[in-house]
């Protein structure tokens, strides 16, 4: 017996030691394996992969060697059109002027500096945890400094006319003050359309539907042509802020929409509930349904920031010397003339690093969201 | 009970809440009434001042400018009302053609990023992660850019094969010459299309009945594409095509499609087709694994699991968003006035700076394109009503 029990020992210690030998085959498991499973499961996919493959092996390699190989970056216009690659130096020769436009070459600082606010911000506010009162008022206070660093005129800062401003700053203060603004506008309209008074209802939803059917560019010729027409006679409102005032009509309608599907999803327990209470309307909208609501329809909201901060572009049409059309006047020199492909690349990079941030945020918020 | 009903009535007046609604809704709507007459005054005074004339007199007078394309006559001889309808074709035009190739190609990218091809699903979740990060207005002006500044002109017009050019004018190619035979082969075609339809409802009606299954893909597939078929070969198969020859400083024959067209339209669709791919994607996710798997273990082919099981309820989550993607593009094709491209807002514009009725012009955009989209929204309710979920 005692033999026995020393050769079962014996086997297994031999098969231990045999481990090694018996692992799965290559085919299954690692990089192969990976690749077969992922890449080659099955004709149709084989065919797909080579097919794939064979695409972009013909565009990537001569892409590449457009964008590095070829490229010249801090040359002179005549010094490009001799390359064969990518002219990047349309851009580092001009890039001041595309990021700040008109605004007086030697207070560049200025925007700048209320750029990296924004930014700072922006940053500061990713984490949930620093979401309570402090912030908002560091937002107010960022938004007044922002405007006072643009504008000047006190604290010994220079005056700079609005109608100089332009580039990145410009695209920024349309879509972040634009949102800012367009939001109290929506969370009203919101209500009004989800309220029990048919005059108050009947508003808010024409109002929405009648926005909502229109392209922003018709809004945008309504702020640039018929908006001074509303005025009384002398008074004059600037370009930039019909412009404005456009946007954040426009964004509120698609902001009413979103809020209505956070107030949609409450129950009817919490409205009874502050009933129940005697709270009136104002304090249940106030202190139970909006914060609840709010918060659901959080990660919609940063998809409709994502779309003011695209749909600025269309100022172009009406004339602002936003990002896009800085970047088109630099083109419009005959000395950069005909590398619209750089211009237009550098400035769709700078739009979807905007975007794809703004996104994953809020994937990321849609997540924590989730769990808890 | 009777306390309750007497406490109510002891309520004044001032707390009763139908009585309060009454008065807010009074309020709310002198305050609008009051903000419309303040605007509506002022414009009034404006307009007298500058002694700009207000009404539609002036859709009757002569436009006296070209429009660059157009799919009924017209010249600078005819009136405003005629060029704005010209705009409204095009606009129609472009966003119809849109939609088509937009829903085609944003499926067939949507399916990829659900491949279970590794390498392709990647592509297709860069293409819609990119694509939906840049502005359409961006995208429009870069492909347009890519015409006049890459194409050459139309005397070394690129020529990958026969019967197609491209240079800066556009893109010309071959079409079948006029012939009657294409007339009696549309004939054929919407003849075709009624047949299938007949077909298709006695086919439906004789399987609740009998059971029997009839190879509908197959039979429908054989009339569409023969019935024009053997018409084309009876009337003797006709194959000459109109070439597009260069003649002087342009070509002439064929079909030319203009570089503002193809830009907005290459813009439009490569724009929407990432949108309308995520639309897809989350709509095809949505049908649980075990819809599937109870459709297999009843016994049904693949192609009938996709075509009775999975894509019924798919649609019914992808037609909504799919809606707005393309009420989307419709509203986006107005940017074509960035690009020069005569759609509506682009000829309204021009008529706008001719005839200084800037209100007109910008009411006149307005309405058409809300024409538009509860127009295309009454379509898709419709729809979207047959393919709901019929609950017992």
């Amino acid at each position: 017996m005692a033999m026995d029990s020393t050769d079962i020992q014996k086997a297994q210690i031999a098969a231990a030691e045999d481990e090694d030998d018996i692992r799965p085959p290559v085919t299954s498991v690692g990089v192969v394996g990976w690749i077969r499973a992922n890449l080659f499961n099955g004709w149709f996919n084989s065919i797909l992969t080579l097919v794939t493959l064979f695409v972009l092996g013909k565009t990537v390699p001569p892409f590449i060697k457009w964008v590095l190989v070829d490229s010249v970056w801090l040359t002179g216009g005549q010094a490009c059109r001799d390359a064969a690659g990518a002219c990047w130096s349309v851009i580092s020769q001009n890039y001041r002027f595309i990021l700040f436009g008109f605004y007086p070459y030697e207070l560049h600082w200025r925007p700048l500096a209320a750029m990296l606010l924004l930014f700072a911000l922006l940053f500061y506010s990713r984490n949930r945890e620093h979401w309570k009162k402090p912030l908002f008022y560091a937002w107010i206070g960022g938004l007044v400094l922002m405007g006072v660093l643009m504008k000047g005129g006190i604290f010994g800062l220079e005056s700079v006319e609005s109608t100089q401003w332009g580039g990145l700053p410009l695209t920024l203060i349309l879509s972040v003050f634009g949102l800012t603004a367009a939001y109290p506008l929506g969370v009203l309209l919101a209500l009004g359309r989800q309220s029990r008074m048919p005059a108050v209802k009947a508003l808010c939803v024409v109002y929405i539907e009648a926005i909502r059917g229109v392209p922003l560019i018709s809004l945008l010729f309504m702020g640039s042509i018929i908006f001074p027409l509303f005025l009384p006679e002398g008074v004059t409102i600037n370009k930039i802020l019909r412009a404005q005032a456009a946007i954040i009509l426009f964004t509120a309608a698609y902001i009413a929409e979103v809020v209505r599907g956070g107030l949609q999803g409450m129950s009817t327990g919490q409205y009874e509930a502050a009933d129940a209470l005697g709270l009136n309307y104002y304090l249940t909208m106030r202190l139970v349904i909006l914060p609840q609501a709010l918060k659901i329809v959080i990660p919609p909201t940063v998809s409709i920031l994502i779309s003011a901060f695209k749909d600025t572009s269309l100022v172009v049409i009406i004339a602002l010397f936003d990002l896009l059309k800085t970047s088109q006047t630099v083109l419009s020199n005959p000395e950069w003339m005909g590398f619209s492909p750089e211009v237009y690349l550098f400035v769709a990079l700078l739009y979807f690093l905007g975007c794809f941030s703004m996104a994953n945020y809020s994937r990321k918020l849609e997540k924590e969201l989730d769990k808890g | 009970m009777e306390n309750t009903a007497e406490a109510i009535e002891k309520v004044p007046p001032w707390l009763n809440p139908k009585v309060r609604a009454v008065f807010y809704q009074i309020g709310v709507l002198c305050m609008v009434g009051l903000l419309a007459w303040y605007l509506i005054s002022n414009t009034l005074h404006n307009l007298e001042r500058q002694s700009i004339a207000t009404g539609w007199g002036f859709l009757g007078k002569t436009a006296s400018f070209e429009v660059g394309e157009s799919l009924i006559a017209y010249s600078s001889a005819d009136t405003y009302l005629r060029a704005l309808f010209v705009g409204a074709l095009n606009t129609i035009k472009v966003s119809f053609i849109g939609i088509v190739v937009t829903v085609i190609l944003g499926t067939i990218i949507g399916i990829a990023r659900l491949s279970t091809n590794w390498l392709l699903s990647r592509m297709a979740a860069i293409y819609i992660e990119v694509m939906q990060d840049i502005p359409v207005l961006l995208q429009l002006f870069f492909w347009y850019s890519m015409f006049y500044e890459i194409f050459p002109g139309p005397r070394q017009a690129l020529n990958p094969f026969t019967g197609l050019f491209l240079c800066n004018r556009g893109v010309i190619f071959a079409v079948p010459e006029a012939h009657p035979a294409h007339n009696y082969m549309l004939l054929a075609l919407g003849a075709a299309i009624v047949a299938v339809v007949l077909i298709r409802r006695w086919a439906a009606a004789r399987q609740a009945s009998t059971g029997q299954i009839f190879p509908m893909f197959r039979v429908g597939a054989a009339i569409i594409i023969g019935l024009p078929l053997a018409t084309w070969f009876f009337f003797g198969a006709p194959t000459a095509m109109d070439m597009p020859v260069m003649k002087g400083f342009n070509f002439e024959g064929g079909m030319s499609l203009s570089p503002e067209f193809i830009a907005l339209l290459l813009g439009l669709v490569l724009y929407t087709a990432a949108f309308v791919a995520e639309v897809v994607r989350a709509g095809v996710q949505s049908v649980s694994k075990g819809q599937t798997e109870a459709a297999m273990s009843i016994g049904l082919r693949p192609s009938r699991v996709l075509n009775l099981v999975i894509l019924p309820q798919a649609l019914r989550v992808i037609i909504p968003p799919l809606t707005s993607q393309m009420l989307n593009l419709t509203k986006n094709s107005s940017l074509a006035v960035a690009i020069g491209y005569p759609d509506f807002v682009s000829v309204a514009n021009t008529t706008i700076n001719q005839t200084g009725q800037s209100i007109e012009g910008v009411a006149l955009i307005m309405l058409v394109y809300l024409i538009f989209s509860l127009s295309t929204s009454a379509f898709m309710n419709w729809y979207n009503k047959k393919a709901r979920l019929v609950e017992r």
